[in-house]
C-alpha cells in the first residue's frame, strides 16, 4: 500500500495528578501521512512534542482523541484504540522504533539485543545472530563489544546497538528519534546509507533529526510540529 | 481370697470387638486403605503390638488355634508374652506349627510355609503411613491416597538410587495393593513381599498407637514399587541355613562368640525345626555330628 | 496470533467479612502473554493471584481455563483431583520463598523429577537425565543434582523452583514476587532466565510484583492494583511511560533512579 501510516486528528495532553491535576497539552489535531519509500522529518523547536508524537504512534503514549492508522498484514489497525496484544503484534511485524536512548537489560549481550526482533518473528538463532553481526560490523561497533551487555557502553556505542536493532527487520514503517545524535561523521554516513536502503525498499520512515547533514540527506519533506502545538495556538 | 475380676473373652468388651470388626470389614472392602479405628488401652505399652493384639482379640474364637511369632521366632519375649496373654484371656489352643494355626500374629516377618485358605495373618504395624517420612502432614497424605497421587513414593525410591546406586530400602518396602492403594507392609524384610501377592490367606494389619487398620484380602495383587530400569529384587543369601540347610528362606545372623564367629540360620524357627525333623541337616549340625 | 484466550477471569471478588481482598477483577490472558499485577503491600495482588490460581476460593466470579483438549473449563467447578492434576502438569506456581515450593530434604534431581514421577514416569535413568537437563537450563551445575536445596543459596533455590515447575511443560505459570529478597545481581540473573524461558517455551505467565522494573522487563501487559481494585491496566510500557491514574503516576514517580 502506498501510505502505510496515516495519523488523523490526534490530540494529547498530560494530566499531572501529582501537581494538583495540572493539564499540559502536548499536541492538538495532528493529521498527516507517510508514504512508502518516503522519509518525513518532524521539525520544530525542542519540547514541541516531536518525541511524544513518535511515542504515540508507537503506542508507548496514549492519545486522547484521533486515530493512528497502520497497514498491518492484510488489514488496517488503529493503534490509538487497539488492545495491547494487537499493538505488540504490530510492533513485531510492521512498526519499528529507534528510541533516543537504549534501554539496557542486564546480562543480554549486544549481539542478542540486536538479534531479538528477528527471534521474535520466529527466525532461528544462528541466522538472526549472523544478521546482527553484519549490522554491527557495518556500524563499526568494535567486535570485542558484541558479546558484552551494552550497559557500560558509551552513548555512541549504545546508539549504534539501538539502530542495528531497529533496522534489522524488514518492518514497513520505521520511527526514528534522533538516531545519529551521538555518532561521529563516519557512522552518521553509515546510518544515512542504511536509511536510504530502507527507502529504496519502500519502507515509510518518520524521524526526528537535529543533525542538518542527515536531515538534508534523507528527508523528503519536513512536517513542522509547531503547527499542531496547542500552546502556540493559545498565544 | 477375693475373687479376681474375670475378663471378657479375649479381653476386649463386645462393643469394642464390633467396632474393630467393622473397621476390619471396611479394610477388606478397600484393600490397602488405612481405616481409622478407636484403638483401646491394652495391657501392654504402645510399640509392643497393641494393634495386632486388638485385631486378634476381635476375630479370635474358642475353636481357633493361635501362633505368635516375633521376627520369625516363637520363643522371643514379644511372642511368648502375647501367646500367654491370649491363653489367659481366651483360653485358646496355641501352637508353634504354622500349618496347624488358624490365626498367626506376627511381628515383622511372614512365615516361610505357604499359608492356606483358612488362615489369617495378623501383622503388627508401627507406622502405617508409607509416605509419612516424606510428607509429615496427615492432611496431605490422606489427600494423596484419596487422589492416588503417589509420585512422592517414587521420589523416595529415586533418592535411594541416587544415594546408593540401587534401591536401598530393605524392609517396609512399599507395595501397591489391587492396583490402587500404596501400602506399607510393616517392617517385614522386602524378601517377604512376594509372599503377600495372591496369598490364599487373609492378611490384616493393625497399628495401635497410630489407630489404623488395613487389610489385604486373599488372592489380591500386591506389587512392590520400582523403576523400569531398577526392578524390584529380593535379597539373596550366600549360604543356606546352617542348621537345616534350607535355601530360598530368610536367614538371621547369629553371633556365636566374641571372635567374630557367626552363623546364618532360618529366621522362621518353626520352619527350621520342621525341616530338621524331616532329616535335613545344615552345615553347622553336620560338623557337630562329625565331631 | 492465537484467537482463543488461555484464561478468562470474570468479576473475581474476595471478601473477608467486611474487608475487601480484591474486587471485580476481569481480564483475559492469551498464550505466550505475560501479565504483571503490580501494587503495593495490601493492594490485593497476592489475593488475586491466589484466587485465579485456585489456591483461594473467591467470593464471586469465575475463572475459565482453555484445556489442552480445547475445552473451556470453569476451574471452580472442577473436582479437586482434576485441579490438582492441572496444577501439577499444565500449570506452575513459583513462590516468593523458594522453600515453600520445594522439598528441602530431597535432592535437587528428585525435586525436578517429582512431577514426572507423579504423572507416571517409571524410568529412573530418563527421569534423572531430564532433571539434569533442566538444572542446566536454569544454570545449576549438573554435579549438584544429588544435593539437597538446603545447601543451596537463595538464588539457586529459586532457579530450582522454576525448573521443578517447568519440567512438565506447563502452559501457564503463576509467580508471586519471584525476585523478592534476592540480591540485585542474583535478581538480574533470575529475570534474564525467566525472560528467556518464557520466550523459548511460549509460556503465559501472571507475575505479581511490587517492583516496576521487573514488570517492565518481563511483562507485555500490566495491571495496577490499589485497595483491592484494578485502577489501571494496559500495555506495560504505556502504563509505565504514560500513566494516567493518580496512583499510577505516584508509583512510577516514586522509583529511585540509580
Amino acid at each position: 500500500m502506498a501510505t502505510p501510516l496515516v495519523v488523523s486528528e490526534v490530540s494529547k495532553s498530560f494530566t499531572m495528578h501529582l501537581r494538583d491535576g495540572i493539564r499540559l497539552p502536548v499536541v492538538a489535531d495532528v493529521s498527516f501521512s507517510v508514504a512508502s519509500g518516503e522519509c518525513v522529518v518532524l521539525g520544530g523547536p525542542s519540547g514541541i512534542g516531536k518525541s511524544s508524537l513518535l511515542k504515540m504512534i508507537y503506542g508507548n503514549y496514549a492519545v486522547d482523541t484521533g486515530q493512528i492508522l497502520v497497514k498491518h498484514e492484510d488489514r488496517i489497525v488503529d493503534l490509538a484504540s487497539a488492545d495491547p496484544r494487537t499493538i505488540l503484534d504490530v510492533r513485531r511485524a510492521t512498526l519499528g522504533y529507534v528510541s533516543q536512548f537504549l534501554r539496557t537489560v542486564p546480562r543480554v549481550a549486544a549481539l542478542d539485543v540486536v538479534a531479538e526482533p528477528l527471534l521474535a518473528r520466529g527466525e532461528n538463532a544462528a541466522s538472526a545472530r549472523k544478521r546482527a553481526a553484519d549490522l554491527l560490523a557495518k556500524l563499526n561497533l568494535p567486535r570485542e563489544l558484541w558479546q558484552l551487555p551494552p550497559a557500560t557502553f558509551s552513548g555512541g556505542e549504545q546508539q549504534r546497538v539501538n539502530i542495528a536493532r531497529g533496522f534489522i527487520t524488514d518492518h514497513a514503517i520505521l520511527l526514528l528519534d534522533e538516531p545519529t545524535a551521538s555518532l561521529d561523521a563516519i557512522n552518521r554516513r553509515v546510518v544515512i546509507g542504511m536509511i536510504e536502503e530502507k527507502k529504496e525498499r519502500g519502507v515509510a520512515l518518520l524521524g526526528i533529526f537535529h543533525d542538518e547533514e542527515v536531515r538534508d540527506a534523507v528527508g523528503d519533506r519536513i512536517l513542522d510540529v509547531s503547527k499542531f502545538s496547542p500552546r502556540k495556538a493559545a498565544a | 481370697m477375693s475373687e479376681l475380676a474375670t475378663y471378657n473373652f479375649a479381653y476386649l468388651d463386645e462393643q469394642t470387638k464390633r467396632m474393630i470388626r467393622r473397621a476390619i470389614l471396611k479394610a477388606i472392602a478397600i484393600p490397602g486403605y488405612q481405616v481409622p479405628f478407636a484403638s483401646r488401652e491394652m495391657p501392654m505399652p504402645y510399640g509392643w503390638g497393641t494393634g495386632g493384639v486388638q485385631i486378634t482379640a476381635a476375630i479370635i474364637g474358642p475353636k481357633d488355634v493361635l501362633k505368635v511369632i516375633d521376627q520369625g521366632a516363637d520363643d522371643t519375649t514379644n511372642a511368648v508374652s502375647i501367646r500367654a496373654f491370649f491363653q489367659k484371656v481366651a483360653n485358646v489352643a496355641v501352637t508353634t506349627h504354622t500349618a496347624d494355626a488358624t490365626i498367626i500374629q506376627t511381628r515383622h516377618r511372614i512365615p516361610e510355609a505357604k499359608l492356606k485358605e483358612n488362615q489369617v495373618l495378623v501383622y503388627q504395624v508401627p507406622i502405617p503411613e508409607p509416605l509419612r517420612f516424606l510428607e509429615p502432614r496427615e492432611t496431605e497424605t490422606r489427600k494423596m491416597h484419596a487422589l492416588e497421587e503417589y509420585g512422592l513414593m517414587h521420589v523416595k525410591l529415586y533418592e535411594d538410587i541416587a544415594r546408593n546406586g540401587r534401591i536401598a530400602t530393605t524392609y517396609a518396602y512399599p507395595v501397591k495393593v489391587a492396583g490402587r492403594y500404596v501400602m506399607d507392609p510393616s517392617p517385614t524384610p522386602k524378601f517377604d513381599n512376594p509372599k503377600m501377592h495372591l496369598s490364599d490367606a487373609l492378611q490384616l494389619f493393625g497399628a495401635g498407637r497410630e489407630k489404623r487398620i488395613y487389610a489385604v484380602p486373599p488372592y489380591t495383587e500386591v506389587v512392590s514399587l520400582d523403576f523400569e530400569d531398577h526392578p524390584f529384587e529380593v535379597q539373596r543369601f550366600d549360604k543356606p541355613c546352617a542348621l537345616c540347610g534350607a535355601e530360598e528362606v530368610y536367614l538371621d545372623e547369629v553371633i556365636l562368640d566374641d571372635k567374630g564367629g557367626r552363623m546364618f540360620v532360618c529366621s522362621d524357627t518353626d520352619h527350621c525345626e520342621d525341616r530338621r525333623a524331616h532329616g535335613h541337616v545344615g552345615a553347622m549340625l553336620a560338623t557337630e555330628a562329625a565331631e | 496470533m492465537s484467537t482463543t484466550p488461555l484464561l478468562k477471569v470474570k468479576d473475581i471478588s474476595k471478601f473477608y467479612g467486611g474487608r475487601t481482598g480484591c474486587r471485580d477483577v476481569s481480564f483475559e490472558l492469551w498464550p505466550g502473554e505475560v501479565l504483571a499485577i503490580v501494587g503495593e503491600s495490601g493492594s490485593g495482588k497476592t489475593t488475586l493471584l491466589n484466587c485465579i490460581s485456585t489456591r483461594l476460593l473467591p467470593t464471586t466470579g469465575s475463572v475459565e481455563y482453555h484445556m489442552r483438549d480445547g475445552v473451556y473449563r470453569d476451574l471452580f467447578r472442577m473436582n479437586e483431583a482434576e485441579r490438582r492434576f492441572l496444577m501439577r502438569t499444565d500449570w506452575g506456581f513459583v513462590h516468593q520463598n523458594p522453600a515453600d515450593g520445594l522439598r528441602m530434604t530431597v535432592s535437587a534431581g528428585a525435586n525436578v523429577g517429582e512431577r514426572l514421577m507423579a504423572v507416571g514416569n517409571r524410568h529412573y535413568g530418563n527421569i534423572r537425565e531430564t532433571a539434569i537437563d533442566w538444572l542446566g537450563r536454569v544454570e545449576i551445575d549438573a554435579d549438584r543434582v544429588d544435593d539437597q536445596p538446603r545447601a543451596f543459596s537463595g538464588g539457586m533455590r529459586q532457579r530450582l523452583q522454576i525448573a521443578r515447575n517447568l519440567v512438565t511443560g506447563p502452559r501457564l505459570v503463576f509467580m508471586d514476587e519471584p525476585t523478592g529478597g534476592l540480591d540485585v545481581s542474583v535478581q538480574a540473573r533470575l529475570l534474564d532466565l525467566v525472560r528467556g524461558l518464557v520466550h523459548d517455551l511460549g509460556l503465559s505467565a501472571i507475575i505479581v510484583t511490587h517492583d516496576l522494573a521487573v514488570a517492565r522487563l518481563l511483562s507485555h501487559r500490566m495491571m495496577v492494583m490499589k485497595d483491592g481494585q484494578v485502577i489501571e491496566q494496559g500495555l506495560t510500557d504505556r502504563v509505565l511511560d504514560d500513566p494516567r491514574e493518580p496512583y499510577t503516576q505516584l508509583l512510577v514517580s516514586s522509583i529511585l533512579q540509580v
